[in-house]
């Protein structure tokens, strides 16, 4: 099925035939307290500290929390504010590699999942620190622990990857489809669910034809391949696409009985039971014309930006933006000290004649993006009431349904910068509310 | 002619004995007082005093729920006025006005990366807290000066707002506007101000600005913890018993430390 509006950006995914590379051992790793939506961790080492290649670093602080472990052997150098992707100073955990890399003691499989009961399985994700590997970087746990009074009956596994450039997911399917689809029974088998789909573009039939093949017979998973626009790889439009099910308003897809998960938060589930390794590490794609050699490079969740850049041989000397995530969603960077986390998806370099140094002008009433907006929403009515601060109104024109895609904004002809007034109305609206119910802001 | 004449004689007599009835029926009895006081008050319903409007602090002041030098922006003569109609008595109270805490030039706390966004510090800010340097710092975007009913604040080229201080009335409404908290609005009369906001430890405080304070508690030493205080690495003056010697400026290492006469516009901030 297809959903209205979406768009059609130059897919540009030039590394989708370059097997994934890991990155060599570094020197230095910079592990961010924070890497999930939720509470952050209490740091449980001290300074100086030797710690073991997946020890945990921090214990997790309330259910919507996750921990975060050490990506190599070696000694907490500092634990202190350093820059985070984020684009602020957060509290993170300097480690020394000492160049053993030696694992912690009680890295071993958890088990076999079909056999394990149903608690164990989300305790050793939870310890494992498992998040939404997608960028939202929601606790993987607290998510497949939806209320009882929603009853689930679907698993989606979201493959379709549909920001511009990035191909970490497509070589992931490429090259381990089989602990992909272990991680997906893992989470069937958690929600107990038997019906599962698989969602991936049409721009991918080689990651799908080996998906499929990997698939065992007592998995029902039903594979679809999906037209290629954008944003097909949104939970809400994935969940319209492949089930005909619509989220309401202001709603969840729990809401429609359905659960979605991306595949490499499958494979780091399978890794975490199979081998009891905790999330240290993902693949992430380093791309755009910026950069001298675009690769898929499996990094190790703190590695500074800079070494990632030096592997992939460097950036052009015109580079004008780096981007954490893909062109469309994703956070640009303004220091290259800041390490990868576990929501890095991708690092965009643009080059200096890609990046628009635009002057937004008035809406002009086009309507272009009413007919993008995926959500059926009226971007250009939003961005007006932000311009002029009535954002008490834009609760009625649903703002808080805007999943930020920025559809709109790609396809404003007077170049205005309408994500950015909705996520200004939204934090304000969170605002007014706050002071409404008489809480402190 | 004489019909329609008539019909439309008629219909006013009608419509004004409704409009007469009307009048009776659905009489407010309101406090002349209120009128009175409505009168004298600026009528810039500018929200400073706390009420919505300048007829609700009327009512406000009728009901006694607030004194009549409640206005911020009444000079000493309306204040006094509002205090005759109520028939108490008015003690002339200091004028107060807005000072912005940061002096973060774009030669002090040059940008982190380019900002292309909505040109709003409230936008900015929420991109990690805004292209400035020093994340604590005015983004001389203008939401302040957007803010304020009376024209006084400017902003300039070197990227920080300044306060027009004998336009400025003191209502209070760029502090509420400013996403950073930096503006506060002092008594005229204080000469010596830190101005700077920034929280962080003296290391990363220096680093982001030139002019930011390092909490090194000299001028703490110098003027008197009852005059100054340093919390979370930042100077403060204590605006009720402010100090007044303008030596306090040479113990500042960073420069954060300035005289400023708010009596004089002239004396620009910064």
């Amino acid at each position: 099925m297809k959903f209205k509006g979406g768009i059609h950006p130059r897919y540009q995914k030039i590394t989708a035939q370059s097997p994934t590379q890991a990155m060599p051992l570094l020197e230095r790793y910079l592990v961010p307290v924070s890497q999930h939506l939720g509470a952050p961790g209490t740091v449980i080492v001290k300074r100086g500290e030797e710690v073991k290649r997946g020890q945990a670093l921090t214990a997790a602080a309330g259910f919507v929390s996750a921990p975060v472990h050490a990506p190599t052997s070696g000694k907490v150098k500092a634990i202190k504010g350093f820059p985070h992707p984020f684009g602020n100073v957060q509290e993170a955990i300097e480690i020394i590699a000492d160049g053993e890399d030696t694992w912690a003691d009680d890295i071993e499989k958890r088990g076999d999942w079909r056999s394990m009961d149903v608690d164990t399985i989300k305790d050793v994700l939870m310890q494992a620190g498992l998040v939404g590997m997608g960028g939202a970087t929601f606790p993987t746990h607290v998510k497949l622990s939806p209320p009882k009074e929603k009853n689930i009956d679907a698993f989606v596994l979201n493959a379709a990857e549909c920001e511009p450039y990035l191909t970490s997911d497509h070589r992931l399917m490429l090259e381990r489809a089989r602990e992909i689809i272990e991680g997906v029974g893992i989470f069937m088998k958690v929600l107990g669910v038997t019906k599962g789909y698989v969602g991936i573009e049409d721009n991918k039939m080689d990651a799908l034809a080996a998906m499929k093949a990997a698939c065992p017979a007592d998995l029902d998973l039903e594979f679809q391949a999906l037209k290629t626009k954008y944003p097909q790889g949104s939970e809400k439009h994935l969940i319209y696409a492949l089930t005909g099910r619509k989220v309401p308003s202001g709603g969840l897809p729990m809401d429609v009985g359905c659960l979605v998960q991306n595949v490499a938060t499958a494979l780091a589930s399978y890794e975490a039971i199979e081998k009891g390794r905790p999330l240290i590490e993902r693949v992430a794609t380093v791309t755009g014309e910026g950069i001298a050699k675009p690769a898929n490079v499996l990094f190790r969740v703190g590695t500074p930006l800079e070494t990632v850049i030096d592997f992939c041989g460097g950036m052009t000397r015109d580079v004008g933006k780096v981007i954490f995530g893909g062109p469309m969603m994703g956070v640009g960077q303004f220091t290259l000290e800041v390490p990868l986390i576990k929501g890095t998806s991708g690092i965009l370099c643009l080059r200096e004649s890609e990046v628009d140094e635009f002057l937004a002008g008035p809406c002009i009433r086009c309507g272009n993006c009413v007919d993008a907006c995926p959500m059926g929403l009226v971007p250009s009515m939003l961005g007006v009431q932000a311009e002029r601060g009535r954002f008490a109104d834009m609760e009625d024109y649903h703002v808080l349904d805007c999943i930020e895609c920025g559809s709109c904004a790609y396809v404003c002809p007077s170049y205005r910068p309408l994500v950015q007034l909705f996520r200004r109305g939204k934090s304000e609206l969170r605002q007014l509310k706050q002071k409404a119910s008489g809480q402190p802001a | 002619m004489l019909l329609s004449t008539a019909v439309l004689a008629g219909l006013g007599l009608v419509s004004g004995l409704g409009l007469a009835i009307a009048a009776r029926v659905f009489h407010v009895d309101v406090d002349p007082r209120q009128e009175q006081i409505a009168d004298t008050l600026p009528g810039a319903n500018c929200g400073g005093c706390g009420y919505a409007g300048c007829n609700d602090f009327a009512a406000a002041v009728v009901r006694g729920e607030t004194t009549p030098d409640g206005c911020p922006v009444c000079d000493a003569d309306s204040a006094a006025s509002v205090a005759l109609v109520m028939g108490l008595d008015y003690e002339q109270k200091e004028r107060k006005v807005a000072l912005i805490l940061c002096q973060g030039t774009h030669e002090r706390s040059p940008d982190r990366f380019r900002y292309n966004g909505m040109a709003s510090c409230g936008s900015a800010s929420l991109l990690g807290g805004g292209p400035k340097s020093c994340t604590y710092g005015c983004l001389g975007m203008g939401d302040c000066a957007d803010a304020c009913s009376f024209g006084a604040i400017e902003m300039t080229a070197d990227g920080i707002a300044h306060v027009i201080s004998d336009r400025c009335t003191g209502c209070g409404q760029c502090a509420e506007a400013c996403p950073k908290d930096l503006i506060q609005i002092v008594p005229e009369s204080a000469s010596v101000h830190v101005l700077c906001s920034n929280k962080d430890k003296g290391a990363a405080a220096k680093k982001a600005c030139s002019a930011a304070c390092i909490g090194c508690k000299k001028c703490v030493k110098a003027a008197g913890e009852e005059h100054m205080q340093v919390e979370t690495f930042l100077a403060r003056v204590n605006y009720e018993d402010p100090p007044f010697d303008p030596a306090l400026v040479d113990e500042c290492a960073t420069g954060a430390i300035a005289v400023v006469d708010l009596r004089k516009s002239s004396d620009r901030v910064h």
